[in-house]
């Protein structure tokens, strides 16, 4: 280091050793002003904000736990035959990726933990992707400025399923390899290259002897980089554009009331942290994952029943399943519909979440910033879209394990399929009507809780013998959180002749969004909210119970 | 040993005992007395026969015909063999309920062993088919584990699931998870194909190898098979894995973020 | 902060003082009220709670100590191989359940010690941060435009065109190089896909037995798999041949074929399909030997094997191809040519 340094540091006096690393970090990076601007960040409380943190922390998880694994797998497919510890699979022939999983399972002390907690881990992160896009969905935490956020954390989960594929695939037992062959089989439907795609995937036919190298290197460098730095975009903008927040007193639009990153969040945050990896070591613990001696190595002749992917893939699955066979011959060619579509209509179900956001902002026509979440019931369109889509998602989730539902519920793996078929296209239906309904029903109970307060259950017999239900009025607070969301007005078609009086053309896309706008926030589509006449009226009019 | 030891508790180890010291006894007696050796073997035999007629008469014809010639209730039984007997009434599929879904399950056994040996003895004397294997032949001695686990595999999984779980067919059909069935049911299994399953006579499945799968599901799929990583999960693979992870991996952490966000006790005047 | 720095003082009756409870609003009762007042925990006004809590907290990271000193006795003292018997989780592994909860604990105990600490010790009065438009003022805006424009000028790119299409048409070939550069992850398809190990004389092997099958071999009801006669597990290509050359053998009453076709390419009644299924390729073998339906494991695809193995449920496309088998001169069955169609998965180029 630089004599000016030293000296100006020793000029300084007894400044504690703490503050002198980071006067020198100053000088070089500038982190007091990082730090003024983050240190007393403010973070609200509320246990749907940290699902985030589930995800972000079992992806750590499972970096770390990754690291360790690839000191002892050989991601090779050359054939050995295995004499480990593992009585039932002694002589048998194997790649060398199976027989150095079963060294970790067997011979490594704690690698078999380590593997389980990598495998657990990976499924708590897609799970609590998911039920975190849910809870950003619903409350409308996508709203603007955050549509790029709600990509980056769309493109996380998408990319967390293929780094998932490639991970499960790499010991090469019966099971992944299954699952390998099936995705050998989808591109081959791609019309006129799937062929050419698959003998570069695979280096020839399938299987050959280079899809395990190459997924190695896709899952544990290409995807795991790719959302490394999605996860620090995702991260930086959560900063940036400060948490959201529920309605409540205090909180505005233009604030954000909580606790301060320093100490509490650092506290609880980090805390998370050791209480995820926890209870995720622990689950490694008592519960088996991907048993992979259990499966025995791949072979392409050989199958067990009950072939599924991880759960995440098991839309997927469902898809393929219930899917009729179709395939149309013409001119020497092979559509094979069968396998095609579904793996058409497997990208459209996430994009159909993913876009979302943009048709909404698009139908309210609203450029404000949104800091303050909704209520589910009171954007109740959009709630009964969340619904219907995760009943289409479970449905095929249902379709995924068909044959798991019909041992173990004594159906017809038949009849079960038919029912995926149809409730695919009836399910969400049914379940968009129903939940705005409900949705509906809910914001009449709040507006009937405004105007005439809480049931307090108790019963009073008035002098003419008529019994009431006393209603206790509701506080402020109350009264303030229950009326705080705002209630847009559905569009109109301007005026059909301009200023001059020439008849303007309106255009389609107008016209649909009128009339997607009337959908959304037309008189079937909410409860207005009871104004202060209303209350008035009524407070006045009946005086308190 | 501990395998021979481990099934002395099995439910029918009293009667395999039992059968083997009247076998013994009987021997003995044979020995003894060499002059009546090969008439009373005949008049044992016939005896059983005779037995065994009476039993099908009562509880066998109605389905499968006086003669076991089969009608439209059941099939024909001449030539399915002893060994078909012994696995369909010594696991209670038969005699099958009235009123019989997509397959006769296994069910409580109606008739004692010696009953359907008789049974057996008598179906034998319709037409030759395979004979009620013996503990040589499906016992543990002399078996290679590995080599039943590879042909498990290519034979028996795609149906029975890589450990033996059981799997669905179509049309409500399945195959039966192999936990806890006599190795013998399951030697006779193979054998004779019972309902929907396909046979794996000696000539495309040796004894050798037979006894190969028997080694290695009791290998797999026995109460002391270790799953050295804990609890297994109903060995269905990644199904039972998505829904743990969902109830009690996400559970847990959204029990402990509750935790984590929530208000601490205030203090309150009273 | 210690606990020990909150004031006597502030004890709940006070905290009206910096509260700021509005009034209901005659004018709009559903006014904001504004943030309700910091009440205080128990640990803040009672010292003897706060010393509890510090306790805990402290006993809590003391446990996580323990457990690590646990998990490293563990990883010394237990056997890899050592197998225990705990209810109910079975027969599992003792170094991993030792090691799992150790570790699990440790971990637990240092953030549930943590989170005690930040939710019973630190300040818990909620704190409002103001807010700002992330859109930036409309001066702001107009500087950069104005920046950019003198970028864009100085820069001629708009006036010299020549520079502008020659710098896009480098820009867009280039990435060419690298798409050219995966040539080589395989080997182009030709007819790979069309031909498979049989051929006319190959002898079917028994999978089991590693044996030549006879017709007296295979019983009606049984359920055979065999390979072509040289393909050996050790061979170096075995997962690539046996992927497509994998066959399945039954034997139906002949009286009980539908297909003609079946029938003829049959050896009484022996029939010989492709075990690959043409969906998606898994190995297809499970045999109802009452109905001849042959279901895939994986998406339920069920053949039927009396009729052809034409498709009667399920994703498949078209049935599994059937192999033409005879027997030789010394009683072995044979293959009498390759599959006439392509097995497996369907693909553009099939037909």
């Amino acid at each position: 280091m630089s004599t000016t340094e030293t000296t100006e540091s020793r000029s300084r006096g007894k400044a504690p050793a703490g503050e002198r690393v980071a006067d020198w970090a100053d000088g070089r990076l500038g982190i007091y002003g990082l730090a003024k601007a983050n240190m007393r960040k403010i973070f609200p409380d509320h246990w749907s904000f940290m699902l985030g943190e589930v995800c972000l922390y079992s992806f750590i998880i499972i970096i770390l736990t990754g690291v360790y694994l690839t000191l002892f797998f050989h991601p090779s497919m050359n054939e050995v035959e295995y004499h480990g510890s593992y009585v039932p699979l002694q002589g048998q022939l194997m790649s060398e990726a199976f027989s150095s999983t079963l060294h970790i399972s067997f011979d490594v002390r704690g690698g078999l933990l380590i593997r389980q907690i990598h495998h657990w881990a990976a499924l708590v992160f897609l799970a609590g992707m998911f039920v975190h896009m849910m809870r950003v969905f619903f409350t409308g935490a996508f709203r603007k400025p955050r549509e790029i956020n709600w990509l980056f954390g769309f493109l996380l989960f998408v990319l967390g399923m293929f780094t998932g594929f490639t991970g499960y695939s790499l010991p090469d037992d019966l099971l992944s390899g299954t699952g390998v062959r099936f995705m050998e089989g989808a591109i081959l439907s791609v019309p006129i290259v799937g062929t050419y795609l698959s003998f570069f995937l695979f280096g020839g036919e399938f299987p050959g002897g280079d899809f395990v190298a190459r997924f190695y290197s896709v899952h544990i460098l290409l995807l795991p980089g790719i959302m490394l730095g999605l996860v620090v975009g995702h991260l930086i903008l959560v900063v940036y554009h400060k948490h959201t927040q529920y309605a409540g007193p205090g909180k505005t639009n233009k604030n954000v009331i909580g606790m301060p990153l320093m100490p509490v969040y650092m506290a609880k945050a980090g805390g998370f942290f050791f209480l995820v990896f926890g209870v995720i070591a622990a689950i490694s613990a008592i519960a088996t994952i991907n048993p992979i001696w259990a499966m025995g190595p791949y072979r392409p002749d050989q199958v067990s029943t009950g072939a599924q992917p991880d759960w995440y893939m098991g839309f997927s699955e469902g898809l393929i399943r219930v899917m009729p066979g179709w395939e149309i011959n013409f001119w020497g060619h092979t559509l094979v519909l069968g396998v095609f579509i579904p793996l058409m209509i497997f990208p459209l179900v996430l994009v159909a979440i993913a876009v979302y956001p943009f048709i909404e902002s698009w139908v309210t026509g609203d450029k404000r910033e949104h800091h303050i979440l909704d209520r589910p019931r009171n954007a109740p369109t959009r709630t009964a879209f969340g619904v219907a889509w995760m009943t289409w998602y479970f449905v095929l989730l249902i379709g995924g394990g068909n044959d798991l539902w019909a041992t173990h519920f004594h159906l017809s793996i038949n009849a079960i399929t038919w029912f995926v078929r149809i409730a695919f296209f009836v399910g969400p239906v049914l379940a968009f009507v129903i939940t705005k309904r409900i949705c509906l029903g809910l914001q009449r109970r709040d507006k009937d809780k405004v105007l005439h307060g809480r049931e307090s259950g108790i019963i009073k017999r008035l002098p003419h013998g008529e019994f009431i239900e006393v209603h206790e009025p509701l506080s402020q607070e109350q009264l303030h959180t229950l009326t705080a969301h705002e209630q847009y007005k559905p569009a109109e078609i301007g005026p059909l002749v301009d200023e001059n009086g020439v008849e303007r053309k309106v255009k389609g896309s107008e016209k649909l969004r009128v009339k997607l706008s009337k959908a959304y926030y037309g008189e079937e589509s909410q409860i207005p909210k009871p104004t202060v006449e209303e209350y008035k009226e009524i407070t006045s009019g009946h005086g308190h119970h | 040993m501990k395998k021979l030891s481990a099934r002395r508790r099995h439910p029918l180890a009293a009667v395999v005992v039992l059968l083997l010291a009247l076998a013994a006894t009987g021997g003995l007696y044979a020995f003894v007395a060499p002059t009546g050796k090969a008439q009373a073997e005949e008049t044992a035999q016939s005896l059983a026969i005779d037995e065994g007629k009476k039993l099908y008469a009562v509880g066998c014809a109605s389905c499968h015909g006086t003669g076991g010639q089969g009608t439209s209730d059941g099939p024909s039984l001449v030539g399915v063999g002893a060994a078909a007997v012994d696995f369909q009434v010594g696991t209670g599929r038969m005699p099958a309920a009235t009123s019989q879904g997509a397959q006769a399950p296994k069910k409580k056994v109606v008739y004692t062993q010696a009953e359907i040996d008789q049974l057996a003895a008598y179906i034998a004397s319709l037409g030759a088919g395979p004979n009620i294997p013996t503990e040589a032949e499906y016992g543990p001695e002399g078996a290679d584990i590995a080599k039943g686990g590879e042909l498990f595999r290519t034979n028996c999984a795609q149906c029975h699931n890589f450990t033996g779980k059981g799997g669905a067919l179509t049309h409500g059909k399945y195959a039966p998870a192999l936990d806890d069935v006599d190795p013998k049911h399951i030697y006779e299994a193979m054998q004779t194909g019972p309902q929907n399953m396909p046979s794996f006579p000696d000539t495309i499945l040796s004894e050798q190898n037979k006894k190969d799968i028997i080694a290695y599901l009791d290998a797999v799929n026995s109460d002391d098979t270790e799953n050295p990583g804990g609890l297994e999960l109903g060995g269905l693979g990644p199904v039972s894995e998505g829904l743990f992870a969902w109830v009690f991996g996400l559970g847990a952490l959204i029990a402990v973020a509750v935790w984590v966000a929530a208000r601490t006790a205030k203090a309150k005047k009273s | 902060m210690s606990s020990q720095d909150i004031p006597e003082e502030n004890l709940p009756a006070e905290q009206d003082e910096h509260g700021a409870v509005s009034v209901a609003d005659e004018k709009d009762p559903f006014a904001d009220p504004g943030l309700p007042p910091h009440e205080h925990r128990i640990q803040d006004v009672d010292e003897r709670a706060a010393k509890r809590s510090e306790r805990t907290v402290a006993m809590l990271f003391t446990v996580s100590m323990l457990a690590t000193v646990g998990f490293i006795a563990a990883y010394v003292a237990i056997p890899v191989d050592k197998s225990v018997y705990i209810f109910p989780l079975g027969h599992i592994s003792a170094l991993n359940f030792a090691l799992g909860m150790t570790l699990g604990v440790s971990l637990f105990c240092i953030g549930a010690g943590a989170v005690h600490w930040a939710r019973t010790l630190m300040s818990d009065v909620e704190v409002a941060e103001e807010r700002h438009a992330v859109q930036s003022p409309p001066e702001v805006k107009a500087k950069v435009l104005a920046d950019f424009a003198d970028g864009a000028k100085e820069s001629a790119l708009g006036r010299r065109k020549l520079i502008r299409n020659t710098m896009f048409g480098a820009l867009a070939l280039f990435p060419l190089s690298g798409v050219v550069l995966l040539r080589d992850l395989g080997p182009l398809p030709e007819n790979k896909l069309r031909h498979t190990l049989w051929s006319k004389g190959k002898l079917l092997v028994n999978m089991n037995t590693n044996e030549p099958l006879r017709p007296s071999d295979v019983a009606v009801g049984s359920l055979t798999f065999a390979k072509p006669e040289g393909l050996e597990e050790h061979d170096h290509d075995f997962q690539t041949e046996i992927a497509k050359a994998a066959l399945m053998i039954v034997r139906i009453q002949p009286d009980n074929i539908k297909d003609k076709r079946e029938l003829e390419w049959s050896h009484e009644g022996i029939v010989a399909y492709s075990k690959i299924c043409t969906h998606v390729g898994c190995p297809i073998s499970l045999y109802e030997q009452q109905t001849h339906h042959a279901l895939c494991p994986c998406h339920q695809s069920t053949f039927d094997l009396s009729d052809g193995a034409r498709v009667i449920f399920g994703p498949a496309g078209h049935a599994l191809p059937q192999l033409r088998i005879g027997v030789n001169d010394e009683g072995y069955l044979e293959a009498l040519g390759d599959f006439e169609e392509p097995v497996g998965p369907a693909f553009w180029e099939r037909g």
